[in-house]
């Protein structure tokens, strides 16, 4: 099972042709991902060589999906034209939309979440500025490092991409149904909560791991989701207890406000939904540890 | 990034938000002509991004060019709450006030949406305004495509209560402070407060506006409305270098990869310091997915430089980087620092874990360099890096 991502899914990169969409692309076929196109207007009828694959090149989302049957969609388009390239996806209707691209605007990620309502949602958002999502032994989407661990039974969460793979490698001989950065950005497609309830009716994820950082209240939301609908068990780890008020700590949407969004708060609230929240990652992983007797 | 007074006024002028005149100025003596260019009186204001400078003293009328100057002697140097005023803005004098309101945008991040906000009780704290009387504060959401035109801000005065006789100069307002939301890439414009005045004008007679970085690319004017001076110097070196650094006040300098594992060790470390005569960390840098040897040269140059530092936690998880690379990284920086005859003094504790940890930490015991530490693990490095600033301070 796993979520959002299995064998089954049909991936193609937006930005394929690029150095990192390249780099990236041959590293998710290393990782056993069906990657059956790219999408380049420019470059639209040819194809690229990764060892010994060959990937046919489109002139758009929804070309590529005709053609392929494509129902994933992962990006590696610079800022600057990320806007117009998830506005494509939405408007080709793919299903999933995986945006890795790193330092896009407010005004347009906003933008785009906002067309991705109007539209009805039909396309899933994760991201932008998030590793992606990897189910490990079938599928990987993004920039996780398919060698980190083996499937298993462990749905993990993250706003964070090194503290993802952290975890990852942490409980690595435990293993992971799922794992989903959903990204540090003020603005993003897939929150918490959208992970947590897909992991809790994911009959193959049998313990959830969130983790956190300071900035906005998505934690505190997720605190009150899990009291109300999650049965599984949730380990939670919080990042940014000593950040300063006011500096932003390299995610652009990692930043203490006056009194809100700090990490005491997040911790405090996800501990009254019963979640045990580790002090450090390698605590946090106890903790995992300890719950599911392994 | 937030900017001064005076230039969310300029913002707001160039967008056609009714501001009254005003320059800024750095020296007293340049407040005589532009208190004349006034016609003879000005409001000195002080300029500091903080609030709560009228309280402070920071803001004084002046009821000719000489006065002016005075004031601007009294105002420039003072310290506003640990903020020194630097440059003072000299505003034109505002007409009589009969009321004070309260408007901004800013994106609310619970609803992925920017959002409106007013309130007829304006001149104070919003803050407390939405604390005590939450009532008197109209929240709005905005959807960012629609945007707002003269019909969506009449909805946002009537949501506000504002009285019938300002409403449509409060809606035409409100039009031209989206317009400068929009069209400067900012994640907030306030305007607090927004005036009548007896004379029956509608006025931005203060404001605050936080601009996007990430967009840059298409906001070149921005780049001079950073406050240079006021950067910290080893931010502002690391910032010469695209380096994504935050100051801190500790010992324990830190280099990490990622952001999320950068501010995890920071509060790694914290802990360890607190059986460790209760050493801090010194810094946030994230040297992001790459970490080449020049990357890791720039950044240990930066932490080394700074004299509070009393050691270096080098904390990297190798996701798609390898820890070989990591480490040559390293011992690379260290030479390169060497040649450059920069003396490396302080002991660095190196943590690898993930892609090829194997290799680099086998760099680095090969390299044997005397001040190199491994510890495998990140809260066994924390500890020692904690254990090495403390027995340094």
């Amino acid at each position: 099972m796993a979520i959002f991502l299995t064998k089954d899914s049909k991936v193609i990169v937006q930005g394929m042709t690029g150095a990192t969409g390249m780099k990236h692309t041959k590293l998710m076929l290393g990782d056993g991902t069906n990657i059956v196109g790219g999408v380049n207007p420019r470059k639209a009828g040819t194809s690229v060589d990764f060892d010994g694959t060959e990937v046919p090149v489109f002139g758009s989302v929804a070309e590529a999906m005709e053609k392929t049957g494509a129902n994933v969609s992962v990006l590696f388009v610079p800022p600057a034209f990320s806007k117009a390239a998830v506005v494509e996806a939405i408007d080709a209707e793919i299903p999933l939309a995986v945006v890795i691209t790193e330092g896009i605007a407010v005004h347009d990620s906003a933008a785009f979440w906002a067309y991705a309502n109007e539209k009805g949602n039909k396309t899933r958002i994760i991201g932008p500025n998030c590793p992606g999502l990897i189910t490990p032994g079938q599928s990987n989407a993004g920039i996780i490092p398919g060698d980190i661990t083996k499937p298993g039974r462990i749905g993990l969460v993250s706003k964070s991409g090194t503290l993802t793979y952290q975890m990852m490698y942490e409980l690595r001989d435990i293993g992971f149904s799922s794992a989903v950065g959903i990204g540090g950005d003020p603005v993003i497609g897939t929150t918490h909560i959208d992970a947590l309830a897909a992991f809790e009716a994911d009959p193959d994820t049998d313990l959830i791991v969130m983790i956190g950082e300071i900035g906005g209240d998505a934690e505190e939301r997720a605190a009150d989701f899990i009291k109300a609908n999650v049965t599984k068990p949730v380990v939670g780890y919080v990042a940014g207890f000593t950040a300063p008020e006011g500096k932003t700590m390299g995610h652009a949407g990692a930043i203490v406000s006056g009194s809100s969004g700090t990490a005491q708060a997040k911790k405090e609230a996800l501990e009254a939904a019963g979640v045990k929240v580790g002090k450090t990652p390698t605590e946090t992983a106890k903790l995992a540890r300890e719950i599911l007797g392994a | 990034m937030d900017l001064f007074e005076y230039q969310a006024r300029d913002l707001f002028a160039k967008h056609g938000v009714p501001v009254l005149a005003g320059e800024v100025i750095d020296t007293p003596e340049a407040a005589r002509e532009a208190t004349e260019k006034l016609g003879g009186k000005s409001v000195v204001k002080a300029q500091v991004k903080v609030g709560g400078r009228g309280k402070a003293g920071g803001v004084k009328l002046a009821g000719d060019a000489d006065e002016a100057v005075a004031r601007a002697t009294d105002i420039l140097g003072m310290d506003i709450k640990g903020h020194t005023v630097h440059k003072v803005m000299i505003a034109e004098l505002s007409p009589e006030i009969e009321a004070e309101y309260y408007v901004s945008y800013l994106l609310d991040r619970t609803n992925r949406t920017f959002l409106a906000m007013a309130s007829v009780q304006g001149g104070m704290d919003i803050e407390e305004v939405a604390e005590k009387t939450p009532e008197a504060l109209a929240k709005v959401p905005v959807d960012s495509n629609s945007g707002v035109d003269i019909v969506k801000a009449r909805e946002i005065v009537a949501q506000a209560k504002f009285p019938a006789d300002v409403a449509e100069g409060v809606a035409e307002a409100l039009v031209t402070l989206w317009e400068t939301f929009v069209a400067e890439d900012a994640l907030l414009v306030e305007v607090n407060p927004l005036v009548k005045t007896k004379d029956g004008r509608i006025l931005a007679l203060d404001g605050k506006v936080s601009l996007d970085e990430n967009a840059d690319f298409r906001q070149p004017e921005h780049e001079a409305l950073e406050d240079k001076d006021a950067a910290n110097p080893l931010e502002a070196a690391a910032k010469a270098k695209n380096l994504n650094y935050v100051k801190l006040d500790g010992e324990v300098g830190i280099i990490g990869n990622g952001a999320g594992l950068v501010m995890s060790t920071l509060d790694v470390v914290a802990y360890a310091g607190e059986n460790h005569g209760n050493v801090k960390p010194a810094n946030f840098l994230d040297i992001g997915g790459g970490a080449s040897a020049e990357v890791m040269a720039n950044g240990l140059e930066i932490i080394l430089g700074d004299p509070d530092v009393k050691s270096v936690f080098v904390n990297v998880f190798g996701g798609i980087t390898a820890c070989d690379e990591v480490a040559n990284g390293i011992v690379q920086a260290l030479a390169l620092l060497e040649s450059k005859g920069e003396k490396v003094e302080k002991p660095l504790v190196v943590r690898l874990d993930g892609n090829n940890a194997e290799l680099g930490r086998k760099i680095l015991s090969d390299a044997n360099h005397p001040l190199v530490q491994r510890v495998d693990t990140m809260d066994g490095a924390a500890d020692k890096a904690a254990e090495l600033a403390a027995a340094a301070k």
